[in-house]
């Protein structure tokens, strides 16, 4: 029993990280109908950036404040991810409204590998670390009610608080802000967004920015787990189950869907994995959101997909 | 002037319903085929077979089967390579299990194989559509993945996990020099072209288009939805799957799981979408420029570089391949969404009116 609730709790955290990448998915898609591809390597770019920044700058503070360097990185790196939207929405958005999913689709993974040169080449291809004080050490929770107590990564358990916390943050910037009204009116209806006077390019700068500094905080906190390095686009890959489980258009859907897909992931890796020869993390999370698809094809919270002739 | 049907008068059925009504469109393609057998054979040198002609071919028929699912039936698919991986694997079983197994055989039973779990894993778009259903084929491919790296039979026990096959040969022939590789993979494209030509233009592939264009008022006019995409998956998957068998057998010659990864599906969609959907000769140009371009760029980034003093290493120069990769597929989506293929139509409508344009 202790056993399965530790890899519940494991699994239920490891959602939470897979939630943060695929919130980015859902922004994007939600306000501008891109299936952004490129969310991966904007992990990539921006976990680079922040452990490059916070590199240099702690260099050139003389390395005796590492919160404040954290905090000019963290700053710097939001810089370049605003940076990064605002070029993607120039040259390449603008010059693709209204062409089909798969166009959009395929642009998103070209620019997948712009991102990707250009982040490598400006702040270098080695494994950098990112070290933002996350305490690693594990700690031994309800060892009153079990025998030797469940066992924690506090590291997963900061990131899942931080993850949480993000989602509070952007909610109320949806729900209650008038930027978030907007945003909400451009993912509704384009044209009738336009009508009543909703800049549009404006808002995909805004929402990419967001993305962006979503994905700035996904790399952080992936980062500082598995070190910075090329395989950290792949998370992407690892995050698409999530939002296909969640709805394509569904903050909370994000959410849920990665708590779902990280406990399926984490039990059947432990219970049925043994049986097949282990390693079926990743194609069982997408089997697994394949099933809730036969039932719901819009995902558990996406907008009903109603068909006219 | 020389490209005008003045003259050509069609006198009976067969005539006006040819894949090539214009009698210049005829020639032009019998001499490009001509010459592709004839000519460059005697022209390509060692280096072009392998690095550039006979991977042209082989993904141009991997692009062509993907055309035929995403271009004309409308189901985005990103799993093309895992079924190019169950082709080639499935292929290597059947020619190393059943004895005196042809390669010819060989090729079609992988194929069949793929095109049985192109089916399979095609059920789901019944229900899921558009990108719900790109993301749901990347289960196809992360399978396949895991599933010929982890279990051992289909590898045929091979200790490093990379298997391989030696001493090919069709009807005596042997397939082993790239002259020979690359006429019997243009032989067999040629083949598979002119079939794929065919299915678009029969009942089937009209369906096909009818459920791309709108499958809810394809079913109001009869069609079997579950029939035209089932079927549109398993004859796409057959396609890629034979690819694939060729790609194993004739371009890599031993492989293993990482030759069909995920870059793969990704590159056989990019040959679609930059080609042109919905055209055959579009899946030909895109295969030719995804091709070609990583090619052209590491030979001459080196060489520009060096032009104007500035030494290269081989990692900026590969950061600079990427980057110029991505922003030419970007600069193509927006230039032309509707990719090569409609270049091609515009400058032939050109042609048509040339030299005079009114």
């Amino acid at each position: 029993m202790a056993f399965f609730l530790e890899t519940l709790i494991g699994g239920l955290m490891a959602g939470m990280l897979y939630s943060l990448v695929a919130l980015g998915f859902v922004l994007i898609y939600k306000a501008s109908g891109v299936f952004n591809f490129a969310q991966g390597a904007m992990v990539l770019f921006a976990a680079l950036a922040m452990a490059r920044f916070s590199e240099w700058i702690g260099a050139a503070l003389g390395g005796d404040s590492l919160i404040l360097a954290n905090i000019l990185a963290f700053l710097a790196a939001g810089v370049v991810m605003f940076i990064v939207a605002w070029v993607i929405e120039r040259l390449v958005l603008r010059n693709l409204v209204n062409q089909e999913g798969a166009t959009l689709l395929m642009a998103t993974l070209g620019i997948t590998y712009v991102l990707e040169g250009i982040g490598q080449t400006l702040f270098g291809s080695e494994i950098y670390k990112i070290d933002v004080g996350m305490p690693k050490d594990p700690v031994m929770m309800l060892e009153s009610v079990f025998e030797g107590g469940i066992l924690i990564n506090k590291e997963d358990f900061y990131a899942a608080l931080i993850a949480a916390v993000l989602v509070v943050l952007l909610t109320i910037f949806f729900q209650k802000t008038s930027t978030g009204r907007a945003l909400r009116a451009v993912a509704d209806d384009h044209q009738a967004a336009l009508s009543i006077g909703i800049p549009l390019n404006r808002i995909w700068v805004i929402v990419w920015c967001v993305a962006g500094v979503v994905a700035l905080v996904a790399g952080i906190i992936w980062g500082s787990k598995l070190g910075v390095q090329f395989s950290l686009a792949t998370v992407a890959m690892r995050a698409l189950p999530v939002v296909i489980l969640g709805g394509l258009t569904s903050v909370p859907g994000a959410i849920i869907g990665g708590l779902i897909i990280g406990v399926g992931e984490k039990l059947s890796e432990v219970y049925i994995g043994p049986m097949v020869g282990g390693g079926i993390e990743i194609w069982f999370a997408y089997m697994l959101a394949l099933v809730f698809l036969l039932f719901r094809p819009q995902g558990l919270f996406g907008e009903k997909i109603i068909d006219r002739v | 002037m020389i490209y005008r049907e003045n003259g050509q008068f069609k006198t009976s059925y067969g005539a006006d319903q040819q894949i090539f009504p214009i009698a210049q469109d005829r020639y032009l393609v019998l001499a490009i085929i001509a010459f592709a057998f004839i000519g460059v054979p005697f022209l390509a040198d060692e280096y072009y077979f392998r690095a550039i002609l006979i991977p042209f071919l082989i993904l141009s028929l991997a692009a062509l089967g993907v055309n035929l699912l995403v271009g004309y039936c409308g189901q985005i698919t990103l799993g093309a390579g895992a079924f190019m991986a169950i082709g080639a694997y499935a292929a290597y079983n059947f020619l190393i299990r059943v004895p005196h197994m042809p390669l010819l055989g060989a090729l079609i039973l992988g194929g069949l194989s793929a095109a049985g779990m192109g089916i399979l894993f095609g059920i789901p778009s019944l229900r899921v559509r558009g990108l719900y259903l790109a993301v749901a084929t990347l289960a196809a491919q992360f399978f396949a993945d895991w599933a010929f790296l982890r279990i051992k039979w289909f590898t045929n026990d091979s200790s490093s996990g990379s298997v391989s096959v030696s001493n090919l040969q069709v009807f005596g022939f042997p397939v082993e020099s790239p002259v020979e590789k690359y006429l019997f993979c243009l032989a067999l494209l040629v083949v598979f072209g002119l079939l794929a030509k065919n299915l678009t233009r029969a009942s089937i592939g009209r369906q096909w288009m009818a459920i791309r264009d709108m499958d809810v008022a394809a079913e109001v006019i009869g069609i079997r939805p579950m029939w035209a995409k089932l079927s549109a998956f398993a004859v796409s998957s057959f396609f890629v799957g034979v690819a694939g068998a060729l790609w194993g057998f004739v371009h890599l010659g031993s492989w293993e799981p990482a030759a069909f990864s995920v870059d793969r599906s990704f590159q056989l969609l990019f040959m679609v979408i930059i080609g042109g959907m919905g055209s055959i000769v579009g899946s030909f140009f895109g295969a030719a420029f995804i091709v070609i371009l990583p090619i052209f760029l590491s030979q001459i980034l080196p060489a520009l570089g060096g032009l104007v003093g500035v030494h290269v290493s081989t990692t900026v120069a590969s950061h600079m391949e990427l980057i110029i990769f991505g922003a030419l597929i970007v600069f193509f989506l927006i230039v032309e969404p509707h990719g090569l293929a409609r270049l091609w139509v515009t400058a032939k409508e050109k042609l048509r009116l040339w030299p005079f344009p009114h």
